[in-house]
């Protein structure tokens, strides 16, 4: 385990009108399960802080009845929850293989480029690189299902096909603030 | 989305993608009901549950996620009189590589699916009913969301819907990136917030035991949509379209090293491979000849393009006899590809040309299921990262000559053990690119010997890559 992942930030206070889209997304559910509503409380506290902070176990828990440890064994395996702030827009690369017949590799090495990232220590389970200045990460994803377009890419939500040349490339990076 | 339009090709018959790239169509209900929208559905209450079930069983259609299960047969094995409640759920996880067609009905026509799934649940009276979307649609789950909202508040859900006394509810759940999601049953055990884990199969047949262990039915996006089709037309008409057992239209999504790649529809076994990747497609890239094509999503067997294919025909008098089969002249459809080996699986055609070296394909394919095996069962979790591995060492030039051999073997000892497909998925390409290449894979094995106790082939050869490659993982 990297040192980063032993030093999760806590998780901060959750305001009121992101708890009322919590109970609003737990009513889709029946009563008895509540638990179904665990990938959606996840998401909305990821697209909220960035990042499930520590504590976040604990609390999507208590929100649920469930126990702790039933919401860590789901943030650890969806590779879309992070334990670690990324930068302030996310890109994800397509990876497999029609994108990368079509040239992801590159593109990735480009986007690495142009936002300044070095993405020699990403692993399997620390998948996303930051940028030194904090404005951009990225990672490497599967399959987009957007095969025919080739190399695709997203930036935070989104989508952009045809990446195919670093002009294209650092046009879509000059969008984002 | 910034999607290019694109004409439908004159040899297309779009059914359920007539209004992706319709000029002036927009997702909003209006559009929709403008073109008669929701007439189906109101046909469709004036039938009795029984009678829906019983026009998609003559229809024949068959599942478009990549089984290919019929799906009037699913639909069958609920219950009429069922005391628990019933469950219908759109599978809308679409991860399988080169698949490419529910992102374009999910993002420019949310609508038909709707009307398809409100058929589908008054059929199985599912009154309560998910759409599961992969976590990287996220435009996608709100135009959904969006629609839902439109339908409801134009009484097409919620109670009572357009008087029938049939109430139903729809939710979009959004997945977080993982493959497995895609497997009917790992999908379930995600909407019941855990991890992914496929369920054994029996007992745990959605249609007996599903969400919640009551009678579920899950279905792809694209085989909801024909249902709106197969009641607006009868399953009679329908299973006119295309071949017997193989009806409707299919949906192909080709990428890869073609001139033009896309969707395309098309009657079920309209035209052959040659005329898809040739006529459609525009041919292979200036000076390119066609070396190896995966016909139905990265999990089926690949194709050679100078192979001949020896297939079954069943003769006028009945008898069977051999035929042999060019590369080009492989019918696309499901019967067809199962007859030369592989499968039709989601429609995703992944063409790679005489540029391409297979051993540098199938270690792509490798680390896509390396990475996806969910991790239950033995044999896929361990098995799909050693086959990546082996192929990593092969394309990275650290191969010896045993490699392909074991990688065979790998492959020969997950397919079959596992509970759920994925075991399949990730032991065909590796079985199928061997079989059909060995030519690249002897050439990237033969360059090196493995010393007389090395433990790894890459310690051996490169020991500093190795030590780096153990702190990494």
């Amino acid at each position: 385990m990297s040192a980063a992942a032993e030093e999760i930030p806590t998780l901060p206070s959750v305001p009121a009108e992101l708890e009322a889209r919590i109970d609003e997304a737990i009513t889709h559910y029946p009563p008895d399960f509540k638990r179904s509503a665990t990938l959606p409380l996840l998401h909305l506290l990821q697209e909220h802080f960035g990042f499930l902070g520590a504590g976040t176990e604990e609390w999507v828990a208590h929100k649920l009845g469930l126990e702790p440890v039933n919401v860590y064994e789901v943030i650890t395996f969806y590779p879309m929850f992070r334990r670690a702030p990324a930068g302030r827009h996310h890109i994800r690369v397509c990876r497999t293989l029609s994108c990368a017949l079509g040239g992801s590799y590159e593109l990735m090495r480009q986007l690495c480029e142009l936002a300044k990232i070095d993405r020699s220590h990403a692993t399997h389970h620390a998948p996303v690189s930051n940028a030194a200045d904090g404005k951009f990460s990225i990672e490497f994803v599967e399959c987009l299902a957007s095969c025919g377009t080739a190399p695709v890419c997203m930036v935070d939500d989104d989508f952009y096909e045809n990446v195919a040349t670093k002009e294209a490339a650092a046009q879509i990076l000059q969008r984002y603030e | 989305m910034v999607s290019l339009v694109k004409h439908p090709h004159p040899r297309e018959r779009r059914l359920v993608f007539k209004n992706v790239d319709r000029p002036g169509w927009s997702p909003d209900i209006d559009t929709y009901l403008q073109d008669g929208g929701y007439d189906d559905l109101k046909k469709g209450f004036g039938m009795k549950p029984q009678e829906i079930v019983g026009e998609v069983k003559t229809s024949q259609l068959r599942g478009r996620g990549g089984a290919g299960f019929s799906c009037g047969m699913k639909w069958g094995f609920i219950k009429p009189d069922e005391k628990k409640p019933v469950y219908l759920i759109c599978n809308a996880d679409e991860s399988e590589p080169g698949t490419f067609k529910d992102r374009y009905i999910i993002h420019q026509d949310p609508h038909q699916l709707l009307e398809g799934m409100i058929l589908s649940c008054y059929a199985v009276n599912a009154r309560l009913a998910y759409i599961y979307i992969r976590g990287e649609f996220p435009e996608g789950a709100r135009i959904l969301e969006r629609a839902i909202q439109e339908a409801h508040a134009r009484g097409f859900l919620g109670k009572n819907i357009l008087g029938s006394g049939f109430d139903l509810e729809i939710f979009v759940h959004r997945g977080a990136g993982a493959y497995i999601c895609g497997e009917e049953t790992g999908l379930i055990e995600s909407l019941e917030g855990k991890r992914a884990y496929p369920r054994i199969k029996p007992p745990y047949f959605p249609a007996v035991l599903g969400l919640y262990q009551c009678p579920t039915i899950v279905n792809n996006v694209e085989t909801l949509c024909n249902v709106k089709h197969i009641v607006r037309l009868g399953g009679a008409e329908f299973a006119k379209i295309g071949r017997p057992n193989n009806t409707g239209t299919r949906i192909l999504c080709v990428s890869g090293d073609v001139q033009k790649p896309g969707y395309f529809e098309l009657e079920c076994g309209a035209v052959t491979m040659g005329e898809l990747l040739n006529d459609l497609c525009g041919g292979p890239k200036p000076g390119r000849k066609f070396k190896a094509v995966i016909p139905g999503g990265s999990s089926a067997k690949v194709l050679r393009a100078d192979d001949t294919y020896k297939i079954k025909v069943k003769q006028p008098d009945g008898s069977m006899a051999d035929q042999e089969l060019k590369f080009d002249d492989i019918v696309l459809d499901f019967d067809s590809l199962a007859a030369v080996g592989s499968m039709a699986g989601s429609g995703g055609v992944i063409v790679m040309d005489d540029s391409r070296d297979m051993v540098w394909a199938l270690n792509n394919i490798n680390e896509f299921y390396a990475h996806e095996s969910c991790g239950q069962c033995t044999p896929c979790r361990e098995g799909s990262l050693w086959m990546k591995k082996i192929t990593d060492r092969l394309a990275g030039g650290y191969g010896v000559a045993a490699d392909p051999r074991t990688l065979k073997s790998v492959a020969d000892n997950i397919a079959g053990r596992t509970i759920c497909a994925f075991g399949e998925a990730c032991a065909w390409p590796v079985q199928s690119f061997l079989q059909k290449f060995p030519e690249d894979f002897a050439g990237a094995a033969a360059k090196n010997e493995l010393p007389r106790g090395a433990r790894t082939a890459l310690e051996a050869l490169n020991p500093a890559l190795a030590a780096a490659a153990a702190e990494r993982h």
